[in-house]
């Protein structure tokens, strides 16, 4: 077992993967129960919306769109084999209210502001911000997470909104453009499919996906202590990444299979 | 080294047989301190002697593997987290690097205590901070953020910061620490100034003896993880080990007259 250059006997790296856990889970509880506390004021919470949430509007009206267009091109070719091209609308607005808009929209939160909120969070650790806080008498993470916290279970949910919907556009451009379709009969199909188990499936996998991001992000940067300059933070960084990416696939499968 | 008896009144820290480890090695090994009311107490040794270690152990940010760290007669480590909360209030932390809020500016960095720990409105927070900032010779920099400011300006923020609650006790880890000379002097005159403004004790770690020496009532030197002198300048002065005399003949060999005049001029009449 190799850990940071060295190498390390697997009982100790096992028993380092469990404190590990245990200790995210402890932070976790932590922050849930500092949740109301009063350092989470509104207008932290509005910068980190905006840190958050606003900033990536425009790469979900992209990363939508380009979705959707793709799963009309694809859809299309195995509705048209059984006959019923006509559900184009449909099968893309399924597709993407129940599966693709929330696990994409999270990958991109997690891949742009994530990434940012492990780094930033790690890095004060570094320099001895969070210490600083806790010293001041000012619950670091009262202040520091629960307002990074609200913000993603705030913006996840409207970022795979607008996503789903930069979707569908896309999917009815390209059904106008390449299939000769019609907008209004794309449009009438993708309302006509979608039911509301279909919305509260998405809704429901976005909140657990934000959920997901701020508690691994968060918790990857929170609690490096020994961590010495940038190089760590940028591990750290990258840990975070990965592990919350495989948590949301994991993650969305449980949900698909218990929601279905 | 000099057992020296406690101070009249109860101590304001009071360290009894403190060992620390770090990364499976004692770093210290049975330190045992008091620091008085309105006292410079110094802690003094060499790079990775383990004394912002101590100064962590003091400030409740690392527990001691054995001994006791009482502030204010209580036991920090024994204290429930509620009561560890309102007694560290009582405390101000000036850090190292200074670890000011990257995302704030001066100004929001050293209201930041008041804003979140008292029910005082915004106006005379911002008056209360102003306060601090003056007395630091601060003010002009009051809207700029950390990543603009010099080393010894951010230690000076740091220290305004640490201070803007009225602390009884102050925590200075390493104020001489990547300064030049005369910013040094400038620091350390800063805290005599504000220990005669405020009367609150300072607990100052630092590798610089001629700092220790222009600031402190009483020096304690760590060396190999133990206590080689407790005592005030002059005893440690007086102190017959040749580690210490050694200390004494670089910094006599190095120490400018005019760097002492300087600390004499803005010190006097304080």
């Amino acid at each position: 077992m190799v850990c940071d250059g060295r190498s390390m006997n697997p009982l100790r790296y096992l028993h380092q993967r469990i404190a590990g856990l245990g200790a995210m889970g402890l932070f976790l509880i932590h922050v849930l129960r500092v949740l109301p506390a009063p350092a989470a004021r509104a207008g932290m919470l509005a910068k980190q919306i905006v840190h958050i949430g606003s900033r990536s509007m425009g790469l979900m009206l992209i990363a939508g769109a380009c979705v959707g267009a793709m799963l009309s091109v694809q859809l299309f070719d195995t509705l048209t084999r059984f006959g019923s091209p006509s559900m184009l609308g449909a099968a893309v607005a399924m597709s993407l209210i129940r599966e693709l808009g929330p696990v994409l929209a999270a990958l991109i939160v997690l891949g742009r502001a994530g990434s940012m909120l492990t780094a930033e969070i790690a890095g004060m650790r570094a320099s001895q911000q969070i210490d600083a806080l806790t010293c001041m008498a000012i619950d670091p993470l009262a202040y520091l997470m629960v307002p990074r916290l609200l913000a993603c279970v705030v913006s996840l949910p409207l970022l795979t909104a607008l996503f789903d919907v930069a979707g569908l556009a896309g999917g009815a451009l390209v059904s106008v453009l390449s299939f000769s379709g019609s907008a209004s009969l794309f449009i009438d199909s993708a309302a006509n499919g979608i039911v509301a188990d279909d919305i509260r499936m998405g809704l429901t996998k976005s909140l657990v996906f934000a959920a997901l991001i701020a508690w691994i992000c968060l918790g990857k940067g929170y609690l490096g202590t020994a961590l010495r300059g940038t190089e760590d933070v940028s591990r750290v960084s990258a840990d975070a990444v990965v592990i919350a990416s495989i948590a949301i696939l994991g993650t969305d499968y449980l949900l698909s299979a218990l929601m279905s | 080294m000099p057992d020296r008896a406690p101070p009249a009144i109860a101590p304001i820290v009071d360290a009894t047989s403190i060992t620390m480890s770090l990364g499976g090695r004692t770093i210290l090994e049975e330190l045992s301190f008091q620091v008085a009311r309105g006292e410079v107490f110094a802690i003094m040794g060499a790079s990775g002697a383990g004394k912002s270690t101590l100064l962590r152990t003091l400030a409740g940010l690392a527990p001691p593997v054995t001994g006791h760290i009482r502030l204010f007669e209580r036991d920090i480590y024994a204290l429930p987290a509620r009561e560890l909360f309102a007694l560290r209030k009582r405390i101000g932390v000036a850090f190292q690097g200074g670890a000011l809020l990257s995302a704030l500016t001066v100004i929001e960095n050293v209201e930041l205590p008041l804003r979140l720990n008292t029910q005082l409105d915004p106006a005379t927070i911002r008056i209360m901070a102003h306060l601090k900032l003056e007395l630091l010779n601060l003010r002009q920099v009051d809207h700029l953020y950390p990543s603009q400011l010099s080393g010894g300006m951010a230690k000076r923020v740091s220290l305004a910061r640490a201070v803007v609650m009225d602390p009884e006790l102050v925590l200075f880890d390493e104020p001489a620490g990547g300064l030049d000379r005369q910013n040094a002097a400038e620091l350390d005159a800063l805290i005599l100034k504000l220990r005669a403004a405020m009367k609150c004790s300072f607990v100052v770690v630092t590798h610089a003896l001629d700092s220790a020496l222009g600031i402190a009532d009483r020096i304690l030197i760590i060396a190999d993880g133990r206590a080689l002198a407790l005592g005030t300048p002059a005893e440690i002065r007086a102190q017959d080990d040749s580690r210490i005399a050694t200390m004494f003949g670089r910094m006599d060999a190095a120490l400018p007259a005019e760097r002492t005049a300087y600390l004499d001029r803005l010190t006097d009449g304080l």
